[in-house]
């Protein structure tokens, strides 16, 4: 099964191999600006106290994502 | 004096808005982009020979075509006679920051960098080499800290130097070889039609790579669009073959590749970084377990701040217009003018300042927890809840949690959300929310027909406003608003200690701007109430002979179904259009009661209602037109009449319906 953004621990560093292409294109243009380009590392920190969206610091910043949209992103 | 027009432009949250209070004090001007529901601040200042004009843009992360927020920016640096583009970045994030300031490379804008937040830079040991850093980019970097106005002299004389001598920014632009091989192809069919040529080609080339939709609708314009496109196609087949990614990615790539050669040559930092304060504050705020009570107690203080501290205000406020309004209708000897200056002048003019405690206290609280950073994470913790729940953003909390008190700060809270479908469609929800106005009614009618169970009677109402959001939310996720929610992609900004200047200012140009626009709209209906209640001249004021009293005639049939269809009832539903609270006064009044005897008026409702009657009255004011003052502030943050007449429209049915059914199944179930 291939790994998902979506599947990473708090406290893992991951890297991004590619996207879904099933996922919302606008969505995926939004996360390109945020900087989710292939090969960058994104270490997740934390989940909301109610399971949801997830923490994680990439290229210096702190961005949070749901977890229906961490799963359209393929890391390794 | 020479003009200069210049645009702020940068990520959310790097100091846009802090470098145009420091540069424009008091003389801006708020209002919306023409058309948009999107805030359009504007200042003016002069220095040295310059007379300035300058835009604070919305802040964005990117320039396509998918935000309109990204559109009106881009369309300010395209097209609007702009002379220099300060872009703001935060050094400790220049990375990403990065990325925006490549996009509007792309678009050859006249471009100026200033990097702000040095502080937090030089705190997490980022080095940033800037004359090697300005040499790689082509265009000069002031150093500024926005907070303590540094270098802002120093930025004013470069953008003075740099409108006399433009830069196009697009020209040190560097993509690697495939890619850059073949936008120089497509480039070089672009540059054969003038017409495309308002911008560089290359930003023509990069947005057809993108599928960027407006920026396809021109290029169709042109006489050689067929062939562009074919070319485009052919690009994008080819650059997919190559890397295995569609064209937006590899774009996307090569921008963030050319920034990690700028910072690999020009940015020195710390292998690992090491923990920040925002960490450790976090490791408190957003805690599994402390999250939720500490979100809450920060909602209960901001409500007491609002509402227990501006409530006493407010009453305040009433109070002396009503006095100043009987003693000038008492010094006036004409009865028809004194009755318009008491009911419609003093009234009207009362009625708008008693806003102004709330929405100033409101935006207090608003704009400290937004800069310091407790926003972000408030929403962090809830989005599960709301989006969930009503598919809205996590930020929405808290317009609905003021919607309890008061909807018109509510609906000016919407404005923290970053995308317009989030905005509209919390506003939309807000009536529904049972706003302290209403609780007037709720008290005579519980205390006529419910006495013992008053407090159940409440909770009922409060849970019927809120079901009856739930329910139109996903209506209207599923009709009006389809298609259009808005990824979360939330940043969680530094924390930082706001800056009282920053605060004060907006906060005194959202009041104003309450004043200006929305006050109009209550100042007319107040007037368009007084006209309707005391015409014909010579009937009594706002009886059965006045026209209000005949569309109130006219009317009430059609609430006949609703259980309540006397004359009486439907003039004070549409008294309550002014304020909700008017509705039980009015009773009092039709009834030939004091406005005040509110024991007089429990004994009139027991007397003309029903129990089922007076449930069926309690649920329809709740959730009709919620009053004029919301409608108002909801034309004044849209800028359009469009979304007020909607909501009115909505309000209007929603109310019909669920009376209707409350009233006929309570019938069948024997409760008439
Ligand atoms: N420490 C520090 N804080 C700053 C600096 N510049 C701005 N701020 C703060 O950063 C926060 C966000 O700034 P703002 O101007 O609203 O950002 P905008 O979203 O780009 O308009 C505010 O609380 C400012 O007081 C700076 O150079 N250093
Ligand atoms: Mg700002």
């Amino acid at each position: 099964m291939v790994k998902t953004l979506k599947d990473v621990k708090p406290g893992e560093t991951v890297t991004i191999v590619k996207y879904h292409h099933c996922g919302d294109i606008e969505l995926r243009r939004h996360l390109l600006g945020m900087g989710f380009v292939k090969g960058t590392k994104v270490h997740v920190k934390k989940v909301a106290p109610f399971g949801d969206p997830i923490e994680m610091s990439i290229r210096g910043c702190d961005v949070c994502l749901r977890k229906e949209e961490a799963e359209n992103i393929e890391v390794i | 004096m020479k003009k200069l027009i210049v645009g702020l432009a940068g990520n959310p949250n790097v100091g846009k808005t802090t470098v145009f209070n420091q540069l424009t004090g008091m003389h801006q001007h708020v209002g919306n982009w023409p058309g948009k529901t999107v805030e359009r601040a504007e200042g003016y200042f002069n220095h040295g020979d310059y007379e300035y004009q300058i835009v604070d843009l919305p802040g964005n992360y990117a320039l396509s075509a998918h935000s309109i927020e990204e559109i009106v920016s881009r369309d300010f640096i395209v097209d609007d006679d702009s002379d220099v583009i300060v872009n703001v970045v935060d050094a400790a994030n220049i990375e990403r920051n990065l990325y925006l300031t490549v996009q509007m490379m792309e678009l050859g804008a006249n471009m100026i960098l200033a990097l702000n937040m040095n502080d937090f830079a030089k705190r997490r040991e980022h080095f940033i080499n800037i004359d090697l850093m300005s040499e790689l980019l082509g265009f000069p970097i002031i150093e500024i800290n926005a907070k303590k106005k540094e270098g802002i002299e120093e930025l004013l004389n470069t953008v003075e130097k740099q409108a006399a001598n433009p830069i196009n920014t697009s020209e040190k632009l560097a993509y690697g070889a495939e890619l850059k091989e073949h936008l120089e192809d497509l480039q070089e069919l672009i540059e054969k039609d003038d017409e495309l040529l308002d911008v560089p080609s290359i930003w023509t080339a990069v947005k057809l790579l993108e599928k960027d939709s407006i920026v396809i609708q021109k290029v169709q314009q042109s006489s050689i669009s067929s062939e562009i496109m074919v070319e485009v196609d052919k690009v994008s087949k080819h650059l997919y073959d190559i890397y295995n990614e569609g064209s937006e990615e590899v774009i996307a790539n090569a921008r963030y590749a050319f920034i990690d050669g700028l910072i690999a040559e020009a940015v020195e930092k710390p292998e690992v970084e090491k923990p920040t304060i925002s960490d450790k504050i976090d490791r408190i705020l957003t805690n599994r377990i402390l999250a939720i009570p500490i979100f809450l107690v920060v909602m209960w203080v901001m409500f007491q701040i609002v509402f227990t501290l501006g409530s006493p205000m407010q009453e305040f406020i009433n109070a002396v217009f009503t006095q100043w309004g009987e003693m000038a209708a008492a010094a006036i000897p004409n009865p028809y003018i004194a009755s318009f200056v008491q009911k419609g002048l003093f009234c009207g003019v009362g009625g708008v300042l008693t806003f102004l405690p709330i929405i100033f206290l409101m935006f207090l609280c608003l704009s400290f927890l937004e800069d310091c950073g407790y926003l972000a994470r408030a929403a962090f913790t809830l989005d599960l809840v709301m989006h969930k729940l009503v598919g809205l953003h996590g930020k929405a909390f808290i317009p609905m949690i003021l919607g309890f008190g008061c909807g018109v700060p509510a609906v000016m809270a919407t404005r923290t959300m970053e995308h317009e479908s989030d905005r509209i469609l919390a506003m939309m929800l807000i009536p529904f929310m049972s706003c302290t106005a209403r609780l007037p009614i709720y008290a005579i009618f519980t205390a006529a027909f419910f006495p013992d169970n008053a407090g159940t009677m409440l909770l009922v109402m409060y849970l019927l406003g809120i079901i009856v959001a739930l329910i139109i939310a996903a209506l209207l996720k599923r009709t009006l608003f389809k298609g259009m929610s808005a990824p979360f992609v939330m940043e969680l900004p530094t924390y930082k200690l706001p800056s009282v200047k920053g605060i004060l200012i907006h906060t005194w140009e959202k009041v104003k701007g309450f004043i200006k626009k929305a006050a109009t709209i209550i100042l007319a209906a107040v007037v368009i109430i007084w006209v309707l209640s005391i015409f014909p001249l010579g009937v009594a004021y706002g009886s059965q002979q006045s026209i209000l009293g005949m569309i109130g005639s006219a009317v009430a049939p059609i609430f006949a179904p609703l259980g309540f269809g006397t004359w009486q009832a439907a003039v004070a539903i549409i008294a309550g259009l002014l304020a909700k609270e008017a509705i039980v006064g009015t009773l009092g009044t039709l009834g030939g009661l004091d406005e005040d005897d509110e024991e007089g008026i429990t004994s009139l409702v027991h007397d003309t209602f029903t129990p089922l009657s007076a449930f069926s009255f309690m649920a329809f004011s709740l959730l009709y037109i919620p009053c004029i003052a919301v409608l108002g502030v909801i034309k004044q943050e849209t800028g359009t009449f469009k979304w007020p007449v909607l909501m009115t429209a909505i309000t209007l049915v929603t109310a019909y319906v669920v009376t209707f059914l409350v009233y006929n199944i309570g019938t069948l179930m024997g409760f008439g």
